[in-house]
């Protein structure tokens, strides 16, 4: 299925993430931010690294580079143009907003089935295995634009898009058709202290994330599956491009 | 009281000892109980499945059992539709067995799913583009058509056919039995279809995607397929094990060879489309998303030899030997060739839910396992419990196979 397209006068976009890779360090501040930024728990005492909720993975790709470097990878949701998850779900708790080319996950709507989790090749959605509880002192710091979601549901990443409302109502109450790009920043682009990730409007010809998105540097994770992500890798280094642009684990 | 229950002129354990029969399976019923309890109050915590392997032991299982209760739809069609009066000898018990099938893959299933209260949203918000929709809505509705089946054997139960009303109602089912039959078959025919389209529309992944035939993926008809082939058997077996606990002979030798039969054909005919299936899954469909099809089976146990058990030696070899008539006349013989046809089915859908989900797709992913934790092994054991306990109910009280009577008299 491609997602319902619906007509709209408000102008299209395709909000684009690229993570450079060689500038990337591992510090991990972009999943922090947005942790912080989305009400993600704290990983109960029983959870390991499959069973926690995160949006936003830096994983530590020892064995790309044949030097033994490690490379950086942070893998939040792919946002893919044509994702996998949205034609599963039975009841419509994926969808797919044409206008942004955000995937959003509708956690009130839930099941908890997970099918959407086999679908996705990038494994970048979390299952609430528990219920969220925070420290007392922590309720406090919690975001107001962003619901806490239960036990029993799936959650990911969607491009902070409650920054993105806020922008649209700033622009609306400023009579703007469209938003300033400088009032939508993930929080993770916001955090990232080395300006490791790019964001921005890929329809926006001049924009920094069109040009970065036609570098020959930049690549997709699994393109061949053809679901189309959104978030871009770059990197300067061609092993590492070859080796992360494959599809499973190949041997050699 | 109890005789009274009891058919005339069948012949039942007494009382207390088919109680003490009862009571492990009570007992099996209740711990697993026990453990349902323990993932609806502490969540899904309670199970070793994680953000990876997102299904486990108990959408296998459910997979399997659905596949094996298929002989219910399939005996229903082959009798009601295609009129092979013969079948009528085990009808009423595959209907039986049908229903504890899918009833207890639904129960099961409200406890996988995070929010069981929420599960009437898939009718109220379907996406009709996604195969859990089609298996949601056919199964749930396949079921009711189940339990209508049931209900004129529950009917035809001594005591109760004394009331004129119910007896009624009883004759008055049974003339739309046909109905009901074309309806099951049609609403199999699309959730057996769609459990196999549920991995066979996969793009993110390589090992279970699948070409398309119109909108659906080779996996639903090869699903549909598979589980008409083995329901047969599943009824074969089963009849047989029955006889053997209750050391009677409940159906005439000729019902069994016909199951087989059928069977044979069936699988015979999957195991052919099985066969081209794979090959253009693994020359064109596979290598065309860049994945190394070598890789599918690089991780011991999931070496190229699953592929072999599945399609040869549970797959071609007990067609073959099925559709031998001198295999077919030696029933313990039948009866293990049926039972190796059913271990290629449950082989296959063991695959399509485990090997999809260990396997990494990420470049730099790794091969995932999993072991189910002691609260879903004794959930899905609730569902065996559950089961042996009504279908031995149902066997001391209803007439499940109506040539046990006139096979008694001439013994």
């Amino acid at each position: 299925m491609t997602a319902t397209k619906q007509t709209s006068t408000l102008p299209t976009h395709r909000y684009t993430l690229v993570v450079d890779l060689d500038r990337c360090n591992g510090c991990g501040s972009c999943a922090t931010a947005c942790a912080v930024e989305n009400n993600i728990p704290p990983a109960p005492e029983r959870s390991n690294v499959r069973t926690g909720v995160v949006w936003l993975r830096v994983h530590d790709v020892a064995t790309v580079d044949p030097s033994g470097r490690s490379t950086f990878v942070p893998i939040p949701c792919q946002q893919c143009d044509e994702p996998p998850c949205v034609d599963v779900c039975p009841q419509r708790a994926v969808e797919y907003d044409p206008r942004t080319g955000i995937v959003g996950q509708i956690p009130v709507r839930c099941l908890g089935c997970r099918y959407c989790m086999v679908a996705c090749p990038y494994h970048t959605r979390s299952f609430n295995w528990w219920s969220p509880e925070w420290p007392e002192g922590m309720k406090a710091s919690l975001n107001p634009d962003v619901s806490i979601r239960q036990r029993g549901v799936v959650e990911k990443c969607n491009f902070c898009v409650q920054r993105l409302q806020a922008a649209r109502a700033k622009a609306a109450a400023a009579g703007q058709a469209d938003i300033d790009p400088a009032d939508y920043v993930p929080a993770c682009v916001e955090a990232c202290p080395s300006r490791a990730l790019s964001f921005g409007d890929a329809n926006d010809p001049d924009g920094e994330v069109a040009r970065l998105a036609k570098d020959p540097e930049s690549f997709r994770l699994l393109a061949a599956l053809g679901t189309g992500p959104k978030v871009l890798y770059r990197s300067s280094d061609p092993v590492v491009r070859e080796r992360l642009s494959r599809t499973g684990v190949t041997r050699g | 009281m109890d005789d009274t229950l009891i058919a005339r002129g069948l012949k039942r354990t007494p009382l207390p000892r088919f109680l003490l029969w009862l009571l492990p399976w009570a007992g099996v019923l209740a711990f697993g109980l026990y453990a349902v309890y323990l993932c609806f109050a502490l969540g899904l915590n309670q199970t070793n499945m994680d953000n990876r392997f997102a299904f486990g032991l108990w959408i296998y299982l459910d997979l399997t059992v659905i596949a094996l209760g298929a002989g219910a739809f399939f005996t229903g069609f082959l009798l009601y539709i295609l009129k092979r009066k013969e079948l009528k000898a085990v009808i009423n018990s595959a209907v039986v067995i049908g229903f504890i099938c899918y009833s207890g893959a639904v129960g099961i299933l409200m406890v996988d799913v995070g929010q069981p209260l929420r599960a009437w949203f898939t009718f109220w918000h379907p996406n009709v583009h996604s195969m859990l929709t089609e298996v949601t809505f056919c199964i749930t509705i396949y079921l009711c058509v189940l339990a209508i089946e049931y209900l004129p054997l529950v009917l035809k139960n001594r005591r109760l056919s004394e009331v004129p009303g119910l007896l009624v109602l009883e004759h008055q089912l049974h003339k739309l039995m046909v109905v009901f039959a074309g309806v099951g078959t049609l609403l199999s025919f699309f959730h057996q279809g769609s459990l196999g389209g549920l991995y066979g529309v996969l793009r993110g992944n390589p090992f279970a995607y699948r070409e398309h035939i119109f909108i659906w993926p080779t996996t639903f008809f090869l699903f549909v397929l598979s589980a008409a082939a083995v329901g047969p058997s599943f009824i074969l077996l089963t009849t047989w094990l029955v006889g053997k606990i209750t050391r009677k002979q409940l159906v005439a030798p000729e019902v069994l060879q016909t199951l087989g039969k059928i069977s044979g054909w069936l699988l015979l005919v999957y195991v052919v489309l099985k066969g081209i299936d794979s090959l253009v899954w693994l020359n064109s469909t596979s290598p065309q998303t860049g994945v190394q099809v070598s890789s599918f089976y690089a991780n011991p146990p999931f070496g190229v030899q699953v592929l072999f058990a599945e399609v040869v030696l549970l797959g071609l070899v007990p067609a073959v030997l099925l559709l031998s008539r001198r295999v077919r006349a030696r029933t313990g013989l039948l009866v293990a060739v049926a039972a190796t046809a059913c271990a290629g089915v449950v082989l296959n859908r063991y695959v399509m839910t485990i090997q999809t989900l260990a396997l990494p797709s990420l470049p730099f992913d790794s091969f995932a396992s999993y072991t189910p934790s002691w609260q879903e092994v004794a959930a899905f054991l609730a569902v065996l419990g559950y089961g042996v306990l009504l279908y031995s109910i149902s066997f001391r009280w209803l007439n499940l196979f109506p040539q046990e009577r006139e096979l008694a008299t001439k013994g």
